[in-house]
Parts: structure tokens; sequence; C-alpha cells
């Protein structure tokens, strides 16, 4: 009985875990090209499930769940693009302070703006995945668990790999450690720059639209908790590092869970923010931000 | 194959720049040298781009720089060895070199390229797999220099490649600058060690604050009284 209540949590904390993890790779990839934190992230992340509650709602025909998602984080991405090329991209040289402000005033226009198009009350996702759960023996989980922590592994993968073994990943990796030795070598830096903005988005929204089914509903503040607990995350992997923001993301989404089942659900924020506080005071770079160098 | 026709630039109200002009031909090294803050790599980061420039011209085999992208100056056949390398240490020494070939699409011709500059340089070879923040001095120059070679320019621009580096070492870089232009790439390069560059090349010019103040064949400026007085005694 209480063996099977903590398998329950810790699938719990993975499929929590995974979408702090796929939001926390937007802030960290775009910290690393461009030393920006990006607060409009969680609002993209808001935007991605509104796009997927917009295409579920509004195509009568029922589209395939991964026709949905494709077609939301292509949006996304082309919105995360555009924030950059229209908020960002005059301020890389300016101050960073100033990057700073815009990012956050791009923040609340998002917001704003969904509250206007959408109403400030939530709206309720439709069933897009099914809500018969799977059953493990005597534990069941909900399908669209398994679809967030597989999916999630899954793109995290090959993201990984992606930076690591091609060559845009790798002009990515060099840009971000040296932008002006990167246009010596011929690379399009605004090119990576939209790239690097395109997938952060992407997988933001994917981390939107799980969380939206699972919670059932769309809101425009649906990414600011979330988002601000994913760039936790992204803090405590150590900033500009992909691997930690994985790392971080099922590291807060345990704390979180565990917290929630075994302490008190209202002792949970409260707790991450303190996870927070000791790591920007023992260990400001993060877990991985010491020795690894590679920074994207 | 280089032109540069008074050439002004600034930083601001600074004015770095001030009508500099100097020429380039095929298969010579060119030698522009200048104490610290004459404005060597400012000229240098204007012909590849990266810094706009005020007033002037720069020609490369006739066509005028003024609109290519940064980006695309490489594939013209210009490679820029920048000052203190700027190698990306966090790429290993291999994914530096693949960095260098990032413009070209010939698979072949880049391994062969890439086995060349492993010939040249052995020691990059053995650490292929090291991460190019963890090489020395030396090595790190040696790197900066294959990945600007893997680009297979027509015009190699060096940026101060002996800066830090113990004497034995000089020579070895002197030597293979040498080498290099043997093999057909030519060379504007960039020194502060004034007797070294002037050894090795065709072709000199002085610059003094943003200025040309002599130029001249490189072994007549080594017998010129005001340049051994400023740049040589030492
Ligand atoms: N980013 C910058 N902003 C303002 N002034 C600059 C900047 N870069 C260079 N300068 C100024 O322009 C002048 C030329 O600098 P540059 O770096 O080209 O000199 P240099 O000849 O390469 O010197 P060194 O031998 O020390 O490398 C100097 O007076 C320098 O202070
Ligand atoms: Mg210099």
């Amino acid at each position: 009985m209480d063996v099977e209540l903590f398998i329950k949590q810790i699938i719990n904390s993975l499929n929590t875990g995974s979408i702090y993890a796929l939001v926390a790779i937007g802030y960290t990839m775009v910290y690393g090209i461009i030393r920006l934190i990006n607060f409009a992230h969680g609002e993209i992340m808001m935007f991605g499930a509104y796009f997927a509650f917009i295409i579920a709602t509004s195509i009568p025909v029922g589209l395939p769940f991964f026709v949905i998602v494709l077609v939301s984080m292509a949006l996304a991405a082309l919105m995360g693009i555009l924030t950059e090329k229209i908020a960002y991209k005059k301020l890389r040289t300016a101050p960073r302070i100033s990057a700073l402000i815009t990012a956050i005033g791009m923040s609340l226009f998002l917001q704003n703006l969904a509250q206007l198009i959408f109403g400030a009350n939530p709206k309720v996702m439709p069933q897009v995945i099914s809500n018969e759960p799977i059953m493990f023996g005597n534990i069941a989980v909900p399908q669209v668990m398994m679809y967030t922590i597989s999916m999630s592994i899954g793109i995290m993968i090959l993201l990984t790999l992606f930076v690591k073994k091609t060559r845009a990943g790798k002009a990515m990796r060099a840009v971000s450690q040296d932008k002006e030795a990167a246009m010596l070598m011929g690379i399009n830096i605004n090119g990576i720059i939209s790239l690097t903005f395109a997938i952060g988005s992407a997988l933001g929204a994917l981390g939107g639209i799980f969380y939206s089914i699972a919670y059932s509903q769309v809101y425009p503040t649906l990414g600011v908790m979330t988002g601000l607990k994913a760039f936790i995350a992204a803090v405590f992997g150590g900033i500009g590092n992909i691997g930690g923001a994985m790392i971080g993301g099922y590291a807060i989404g345990f704390i979180e869970t565990m917290t929630k089942g075994y302490i008190s659900s209202r002792w949970s924020d409260a707790i991450v923010f303190g996870v927070l506080i000791l790591i920007l005071l023992f260990k400001p770079s993060g877990i991985l931000g010491k020795n690894v160098k590679e920074k994207v | 194959m280089l032109k540069v026709k008074d050439l002004h630039v600034h930083y601001g109200a600074i004015h770095a720049i001030k009508g500099v002009s100097f020429e380039v031909a095929k298969g010579e090294i060119v030698t522009l040298i200048g104490s610290n803050g004459a404005g060597k790599s400012t000229i240098l980061k204007t012909i590849s781009n990266i810094l706009k420039k005020s007033g002037g011209d720069i020609l490369f085999l006739d066509k005028n720089l003024e609109a290519v992208e940064p980006h695309k100056i490489v594939e013209m056949g210009i490679s820029h060895v920048p000052e203190g390398r700027r190698v990306f240490p966090g790429l290993t020494v291999y994914e530096n070199l693949q960095m260098g070939a990032y413009t070209r699409k010939d698979k072949v011709e880049i391994a062969s390229d890439l086995e060349a500059v492993y010939k040249r340089f052995p020691r990059l070879k053995e650490r292929e797999n090291q991460s190019a923040g963890t090489l020395s001095g030396g090595e790190q120059q040696m790197l900066a220099m294959g990945r600007a070679l893997m680009s297979r320019p027509k015009i190699l621009l060096l940026d101060e490649p002996s800066m830090g580096l113990a004497p034995l070492l000089v020579d070895e870089i002197f030597n293979i600058i040498k080498d290099i232009n043997k093999n057909g790439t030519t060379i504007l390069l960039v020194e502060q060690n004034a007797n070294r560059a002037l050894h090795v090349s065709n072709k000199g010019y002085v610059l003094e604050t943003g200025k040309i103040t002599a130029s001249g064949k490189s072994s007549d400026l080594l017998n010129d009284d005001k340049v051994k007085e400023a740049y040589l005694s030492a």
C-alpha cells in the first residue's frame, strides 16, 4: 500500500518534472545564446497551450494528438522568433538590464494579449488524449502522463544529439561561446539565434500543452507559476546548460511532488523557492554550472 | 587581391583609423606593424566586416565588401585569425576545425583538408578530442590557424599570431606562416614583433595611431632609420 503510493508519487514527479524540464530548456538555451533571461518564455508556453486549444476546438474532425501538438509547436516557434526579432534583437549590445526589463514587458504584454483575445476565464481543454488510465498492476497511470513522460524524454534525447552532433548544433554552441569568432567562421549569428528561440519556444509550448491537458484547462496566467518554477529548474541545473535544465526540471518536479504528497501541498511552493535561495547562496552556478564549459 | 582605400573607422566618437590605404597582391605576405592601440586589429575587423567602417573602400578581388554580410566574407575567401586566438573553448579540437569549414559542403575535400591541417600541426591530431579550452597558448594558436585554413582561404588575416608565445614557438609559428604562404595562400600579417614580421614578409606598412607613417619593401623597412629606432631597437 505504502509502496504503491510511493510509486505513484514517483510517476507524478516524473510527469511534473518533464513539464518543468521542457520549459526550463527554453530558458537555458536562450540564456546560453544571448545571456538573456527571457521572462516571456512562460507566456510562449501559455500560448502554446492556447494554440492547441484553438486547433482542437475549432477543427471539427478529431485531429490526431500529434498533429495538434506539431502545429502548436510550430506556431509557438514562430512566436518565439518574432519576439526576439521585435523586442530583443536591437538590444543585443545594450546593457543587460535593458533587455531584462524588455523581457518582463514582453511577458506582461503577452499575458494581457491572451486575456484580450481569449478572456480572463479559464477555458476547458478538450480531452485530446483518452482519459482512460493505463493499469500497471494496481497502479493506474493516466495516459496523458505516459505521453508527457515518454515524449519529453524522447525529445530531450533528440535535442542532446542535435546539439552535440549536428552542424547547426555545433554552430549553436560556437555562437554561445564566442559570437565574434563564430561570425569569423561564416556562421550566420541571426539565424542561429532564431533557431535557438524556435527550439526553446516549441519545447515550452509542448510543456504548456501537456500541462493544460493534465489540468483540463487553459488560462492567460498559465505560464506564470509553471514558468517561474521551470526558471528555478534552469538555475538549479546551471543556467545555460541544457543537461542541467533537464536535471533541474526533474529535481524540482520531484521536490514539489514529494512535498505535496508527504508533507503538505501548502508547503510545496515555499520549499521550491527555498531551493532556489539555497542554490543561489551556495552554488550560484547551479549543480552542473562548474565543470561543464559547454553552454548553449 | 586586397585593396584598402582611405579607410576610416570610428568607435563612437573615437576616430581610430584615419584614412588608411594599402594593398596586398596575390601570393604576398604583407605585414602591418605598429604598437599597442595603433589600430591594427581594427583594420582586420573592418575587412572581415564585423566592424562597420565610416569611410573609404575595401575591395577584395575587385569586389567592394561594403554590402557583403559578415557571414558571407569567409565564403569569398577571407579567413581571419583573431587576436588572442579565440578558439571555442567548450568545443573539441576536432569540432573547432569543423567550424572552420562551416561554410563548405564538399565533404571529401573537407576531410582531406583536415588531414592536411593535422599533418601541419601534429599536436592538434593528438589532442583531437580534447576541448580547446584546455590547450596551451601555443596549441590554441595552432588551432586558430588550422581552423582558419579549413575554409580554404585565398587570403589569411593573422592578428598577432606570436603574441604571448615562448621564443621557440614564435620561430615555429613564423615558419608555418612562410610555409602556408608557399602553398599559395596570400597573407596579411599584423604584428607587434616588427623584426620577425619584416623578416618573413615582402612588404610592410607602419601604422601609428590610425595612420600609415611608413611603407615599402620589408627589406628596406628593416634598414630604415626611423623604423629601426621606433620598432626594432628593443
Ligand atoms: N571596442 C572599442 N571601443 C572603443 N575604442 C576601441 C575599441 N576597440 C579599440 N578601440 C580603440 O581603437 C584604437 C585601436 O585599437 P586596436 O585594437 O585596433 O589596436 P591594435 O593596433 O590592434 O593594438 P594591440 O597591438 O594592442 O592589439 C585604440 O585606441 C583603442 O583604444
Ligand atoms: Mg590588436
